[in-house]
């Protein structure tokens, strides 16, 4: 008889234990917690576990000890898939009512799902207590406002449409690494010369490098405006313009290696431009940092423009911080993104990391030379978001469309991929 | 009371954990699993709106997951029909009297112990699609550059990146892997037959062709059911040897229903994700539950 009670004990602590994992997560943030007073951990949950990234948020978390001796921080770092592995964590947590007590997301449609899940808080009471709505450029605040609320802090800026160039590639094809082609005809062109000089005009690597190769296309063919149309629904999908910038599509695709599936990243397509493998690479700024990192000189190894035709538009992408509802520590967190929107932490941040400050008034002046210029763009382009990584649409939607370009990759039907990205926007537009 | 508690009461106790820890996390979750699946969950934000068996019809209507069930079939088909053959021939090699068996079952059996993650990165070396007569041919590395070598260049070709046959080349890494196994399966039917009935059968006058059609295939048919369940079910769910071969998930070539339900889990679409788990245990049980019927009312017997 012991036995059995024993073992009802058993059960009936078990399901406790899971009932409890389905608890919590009702207290809300206070307003009046003042950051400065603030003690104890803070959690904050990134996908920045190595590399330039790693070594950024360190930079930012020697700052963070410096302006809040009074707190820890806590690294919730989860490595792997650019993000992904670390996006279903986070989401799982949310979702046990277990947040971290700040996390990264993507500024732009994918905090969306945040919002609209109602995880996360309203910071625009933090925007005006440390007076960042002046400091951060209005484009930038009007991509991060969603009916009139702002919900994350950004932290660094990427530009997704540069075309990165091996300069001998380019000098033994008879071309001028100084003055790149201003629209995708003579992009096209100057790409014939370099296939006739025997080289390869184009490097690309798997999916999603493949989906930013066409947004770069949609973006020159199209413009800013028609590409933002593109996902508010003001650009039918169905147009004549989109039929040609898919056609256009096609034909970069055919300059390109033959092997990009079995390329694992961006890294080894931007390789190939790196050894004079390949001519042109159209990557995020993020290559920057490898083309330095590899001792290479700007200028006489490699160079860089706008993708042609999209000159004057920046194609960006931001990476946040955000003040989950129900974090345990939001004192703490309001310090950790007083850290984030500082000048010295975006300084400290950015400067390792080779993106550039979303903090206007941060000090740049060692910052290298394609950030300056990127600083400067930034500051006078017509700013749009990026699709392949999740500005411009939500993750699902953007899932979808990677599908459908992966598809067109082998059976390169125009109609085909037209269609099916006409009906992936109808299912996902409002 | 308390008597025949003592008789049945330890074995319970010894039972419980395992029949609360699989009722919980295996067949509580397949409902939970189902129920989602019934649901319009197609983004983070939680929605519990019941849409019946609209997420099934909308996926079997879907082009790509058509196309994603086709590739499973091939998939299949190939994998099976390669492990089958090579495990039969190997085991039919090692069963004629000779030297050296220990050491040939060794080598065949050894990649099975490799696992799939870890000779899938060295089979997207060997897989790589470049092709030497291909611009940039220089770079080519993997079977294309050993083919080429030995003067049989016309036979290189795109491997998986190909959206019709491209799978079946992923099932040649499974092949490699797994023939091993069923040779060893297939060398436990042979030594399972006793000589007489060989021996029987020869003063009968049977030719060795004879003696094979009508005496060792029909004894080694068990062991080619358990072959083909324990492949064909493999198959099925194979999902790690194509995440480790090709770089990206959302690979339309190679997609089978295993790696989308990932890449929807990942883009936060958890009521497709969940249906295409469904649609996948159901496709795997109509596989094993028979066989599993099979074996209980062989055992009976």
């Amino acid at each position: 008889m012991r036995r059995r009670l024993s073992l009802l004990a058993g059960v009936a602590v078990l399901g406790l234990t899971l009932a409890g994992c389905g608890g919590g997560g009702d207290s809300t943030a206070s307003d009046t917690t003042n950051p400065k007073d603030a003690t104890g951990k803070v959690g904050v949950f990134t996908w920045w576990a190595d590399g330039s990234e790693k070594a950024g948020l360190d930079a930012l978390v020697g700052v963070f000890n410096k302006d809040f001796p009074n707190l820890t921080f806590d690294n919730l770092a989860v490595a792997g898939g650019a993000g992904s592995q670390a996006k279903s964590v986070l989401a799982a947590q949310l979702k046990a009512g277990n947040p971290p007590d700040s996390f990264q997301a993507h500024a732009g449609a994918e905090l969306q799902d945040y919002i609209d899940a109602d995880q996360i808080e309203d910071l625009s009471g933090f925007y005006k207590d440390n007076d960042l709505t002046s400091q951060f450029p209005k484009d930038l605040i009007d991509r991060l406002t969603v009916d009139g609320k702002i919900y994350s802090v950004p932290s660094n800026i990427h530009r997704a449409n540069v075309v990165w160039a091996n300069v001998e590639v380019l000098k033994k094809a008879g071309l001028d690494p100084t003055k790149p082609a201003t629209d995708l005809d003579g992009w096209f062109a100057d790409m014939d010369k370099i296939k006739a000089s025997g080289t390869i005009p184009l490097a690309v690597a798997g999916s999603w490098t493949q989906v930013q190769l066409f947004e770069n296309i949609l973006l020159s063919s199209l413009g800013s405006d028609g590409y933002n149309g593109l996902w508010d629904g003001k650009t039918d999908w169905k147009s004549a313009e989109v039929t040609t910038a898919i056609e256009a599509y096609k034909k970069a695709l055919s300059y390109t290696n033959t092997d990009r599936d079995s390329l694992s990243d961006w890294a080894p397509a931007t390789q190939l431009v790196e050894d004079g493998a390949a001519a042109y690479n159209v990557m995020g700024d993020w290559a920057e940092a490898k083309f330095e990192q590899d001792g290479k000189k700007s200028g006489t190894d490699y160079t860089y423009f706008a993708t042609p035709g999209t000159q004057g538009v920046f194609d960006f992408l931001a990476d946040s911080f955000t003040l989950p509802k129900g974090a345990p520590n939001p004192g703490g967190a309001k310090a950790w993104l007083t850290t984030i929107g500082s000048a010295e932490g975006q300084t400290a941040f950015n400067k390792v990391k080779g993106s550039i400050p979303a903090n206007t008034t941060a000090d740049t002046s060692d910052f290298s030379e394609y950030q300056k210029s990127a600083i400067k763009d930034f500051g006078q382009d017509k700013i749009v978001s990026s699709l392949a990584h999740g500005a411009a649409v939500p993750v699902a939607w953007l899932n979808d469309l990677s599908t459908a370009v992966s598809k067109f990759g082998g059976d390169q039907d125009v109609a085909g991929l037209q269609d099916s990205a006409a009906s992936i926007a109808a299912k996902f537009a409002k | 009371m308390l008597k025949r508690a003592k008789t049945w009461g330890p074995g319970v106790l010894l039972l419980a954990p395992t029949i609360i820890l699989v009722g919980v996390f295996v067949y509580w979750l397949i409902i939970e699993n189902f129920r989602v699946s019934l649901t319009n969950q197609h983004t983070a934000r939680p929605s519990n709106k019941y849409v019946g068996f609209e997420n099934y019809s909308n996926l079997l209507a879907d082009p790509n997951f058509q196309h994603s069930l086709w590739n499973l079939l091939i998939l299949t088909i190939v994998f099976l029909g390669g492990t089958l053959l090579f495990g039969f021939l190997w085991a039919w090699l090692l069963e004629q009297p000779s030297k050296g068996e220990g050491f040939f079952r060794s080598v065949y059996l050894f990649p099975m112990s490799v696992s799939f993650i870890a000779s899938g990165v060295v089979w997207r070396w060997l897989l790589s699609s470049l092709q030497t007569s291909q611009p940039g041919g220089e770079r080519t590395t993997g079977l294309n550059r050993l083919l080429d070598s030995v003067g049989l260049g016309f036979m290189q070709n795109d491997w998986w990146s190909n959206p019709t046959w491209g799978i079946a080349a992923i099932a040649v890494p499974a092949i490699w892997q797994l023939s091993g196994y069923v040779m060893a399966l297939f060398l436990a039917g042979f030594r399972g037959i006793p000589d007489e009935l060989r021996e029987a059968a020869r003063i009968d006058g049977c030719t060795e062709w004879k003696l094979y059609r009508h005496v060792i295939f029909p004894q080694l048919s068990p062991v080619m059911l358990s072959a083909i369940i324990i492949i064909g079910h493999m198959s099925l769910k194979l999902f790690d040897l194509i995440r480790a071969i090709v770089p990206d998930a959302n690979t339309y070539d190679v997609q089978v229903p295993a790696t989308m339900m990932w890449v929807k889990y990942i883009g936060s679409d958890y009521a497709d994700a969940a249906a295409i788990g469904m649609i996948l245990l159901v496709l795997v049980a109509v596989v094993v539950i028979p066989y599993l019927m099979y074996t209980s009312r062989a055992e009976k017997r």
